[in-house]
């Protein structure tokens, strides 16, 4: 049986992101303090005992916030790793299979997409369909599922020659079960390293949007619209931007630690 | 060479007329109306009609594309909402700020990613090296949002060093620049490290060591050239990553660029200008892949002839 190999990395990568889902699922239910709750008698208050990161320019508390925070920005990124990873799977995986002049035009149009730099289609994308959760999500897929389209298609060319691939097809196994049994579980590896690192990109990209104005919108809290509203205090309150900017930081770590440490492991 | 350079020129036709489409689809063809957009929910319907007509949305589509094309094609980019200026002259305004801003990022980046990248790569497994890739993690992992005030408050606000916001000489370049640069330059740094550290352990190099060379010459001299192809391709797929940098980093320090011109039509709804805006930056992005392509042709032969 094959050893896998657990690097610092992928160990380090695990806490970070354990704890990060953890903060997110728990966080809210034990702090429980309304994120969106303004008291004026805390405005600008520092980390404390009571607020123990401090609170806001319109006394909202700061650790709620963050906790609330990563609620939308996993749920966000997860949910658009997940659109991407379909979307990409399905895209790149019928190229592969119908081969041929189909592939060539779906993969000239991939390729038209990735001409366009992504975080720009995500910001003409939320642009023009407005702010609001569920059209960040259709802009922040619009700029991942391609990548996921390119190496789906990639692993599937070189899957197709395999040994494993040429014996269970002589063994009489039909497309469908060919798919499922062999080439999906063997994609499973390449496409987890590449959505770890993905994910990371795209809570950046999320809390990018919200700082701009085009993303999650106050009084909702996202890392990115704190950072945003924090700048202003940046003199007389350091600590508005620096507990979202850490908070971001170190899930961005995680998910890039993770990523590397799983692509040990299946030696990508 | 000649003929890689006419091969890629060529190449970039079908791809720039792409780019422009999706652009024209992006703003035409995604539900709901620009016009209402724009004018708000309790516009007259003879508003409605008149601006309509105005931007020529009431035309059929492959007219309207027909007349983007031209319109490129003669710099005529339509004229904003908002100022009722000529599209492509506030373009031209701005842009040069941004390609000053995204050149120096890109600057920083190799500066600081090369000296780093060289000294873990040539030392793999010292101190140095575990030292200089640790400083490249917690650099890819900083978002820009975050870096640039914090930058700010050191640099600007408590030291007092540097200029806090907007564009002036270079010491108003240096802060941006280095929010702008600071993720390209660890991914670049940990990729040199690791193509550095494998040509270093390559039979050439021991050749040119048993020859009587130094350990800092032969890296130099014969390691190094062969370990900059795989980061010069890095650096092209990163290079979108680093123009698109340039509009968070212009809105962060005031920088007044076409990012920040960009996020301003967005807020007044200004959709021609937002259009030009996407164009631009699209086509720029097109046309530097192109010149990342040529010079991976000078820097490997090889490239030349595939």
């Amino acid at each position: 049986m094959k050893r896998h190999r657990f690097s610092v990395s992928l160990v380090v990568g695990v806490l970070l992101v354990g704890t990060l889902i953890l903060c997110a699922i728990a966080g809210p239910l034990i702090v429980r303090v309304n994120p969106e709750a303004i008291d004026l008698a805390h405005t600008l208050a520092p980390p404390g005992p009571g607020h123990w990161l401090g609170c806001d320019a319109l006394g909202r508390d700061l650790l709620a916030r963050i906790l609330w925070g990563a609620r939308i920005s996993l749920g966000v990124s997860s949910v658009v790793i997940a659109l991407s990873v379909i979307a990409g799977s399905l895209i790149g995986g019928f190229a592969a299979l119908a081969g041929g002049r189909t592939d060539e035009l779906v993969m000239r149009a991939v390729d038209i997409v990735l001409a366009f730099p992504g975080f720009l289609l995500a910001i003409a994308l939320a642009a023009i369909l407005g702010p609001g959760l569920p059209d960040l999500v259709i802009a922040l897929a619009a700029m991942g599922w391609t990548s996921y389209a390119r190496l789906v298609r990639g692993e599937l060319l070189a899957l197709r020659e395999r040994d494993f691939t040429v014996a269970a097809r002589a063994l009489g196994a039909r497309s469908a079960r060919l798919l499922v049994r062999h080439l999906l579980p063997a994609l499973s590896g390449p496409l987890m390293v590449q959505a770890s690192f993905g994910i990371g990109g795209i809570i950046v990209a999320e809390a990018a949007l919200s700082f701009l104005g085009l993303g999650v919108l106050p009084p909702a809290p996202s890392w990115g619209n704190m950072l945003d509203s924090g700048r202003a205090f940046i003199l007389v309150a350091p600590h508005l931007t620096t507990a979202p900017g850490v908070a971001i930081g170190l899930a961005v770590l995680g998910f890039n630690l993770l990523g590397d440490g799983l692509a040990q492991m299946f030696g990508s | 060479m000649r003929s890689y350079l006419a091969r890629r020129l060529i190449s970039l036709i079908p791809v720039a007329l792409g780019v422009v489409t999706l652009t024209f689809a992006l703003i035409h063809l995604i539900p709901g109306d620009p016009v209402i957009a724009m004018l708000g929910d309790n516009a007259s319907p003879a508003d409605i009609v008149s601006l309509r007509h105005r931007l020529g949305l009431d035309r059929p589509l492959w007219d309207q594309y027909a007349a983007f094309l031209y319109g490129i094609v003669h710099g005529d980019l339509g004229r904003s909402i908002s100022t009722n200026e000529p599209v492509a002259r506030l373009i031209a305004e701005r842009f040069p700020a941004t390609v000053e801003l995204a050149i120096a990022g890109l600057a920083m980046a190799i500066l600081i990613a090369f000296p780093l990248g060289f000294a873990a790569g040539a030392n793999p497994g010292r101190a140095i090296d575990i030292g200089a890739m640790g400083f490249a993690i917690v650099g890819v992992s900083i978002p820009h949002i975050y870096l640039g005030p914090l930058l700010m408050i050191v640099f600007s606000l408590n030291l007092g060093w540097l200029p806090l916001t907007g564009r002036g000489g270079l010491s108003h370049l240096i802060l941006p620049a280095l929010t702008l640069g600071a993720a390209l330059a660890a991914v670049l740094a940990r990729m040199l490290r690791q193509s550095l550290a494998s040509a270093g352990a390559a039979d050439y190099v021991r050749t040119a060591l048993a020859k009587g060379l130094s350990r800092r010459a032969a890296l130099v001299r014969h390691a190094l050239r062969n370990a900059i192809t795989p980061v010069v391709t890095l650096l092209g797929l990163q290079l979108g990553g680093l123009l698109t940098g340039t509009i968070v980093t212009e809105m962060i320090f005031s920088w007044p660029g076409l990012g920040r011109l960009l996020i301003t039509a967005i807020s007044a709804r200004d959709y021609p200008l937002v259009e030009g805006c996407v164009l631009t930056f699209a086509l720029t992005y097109v046309i530097v892949n192109l010149l990342t392509d040529l010079a991976y042709g000078l820097i490997d032969p090889r490239i030349r002839v595939e």
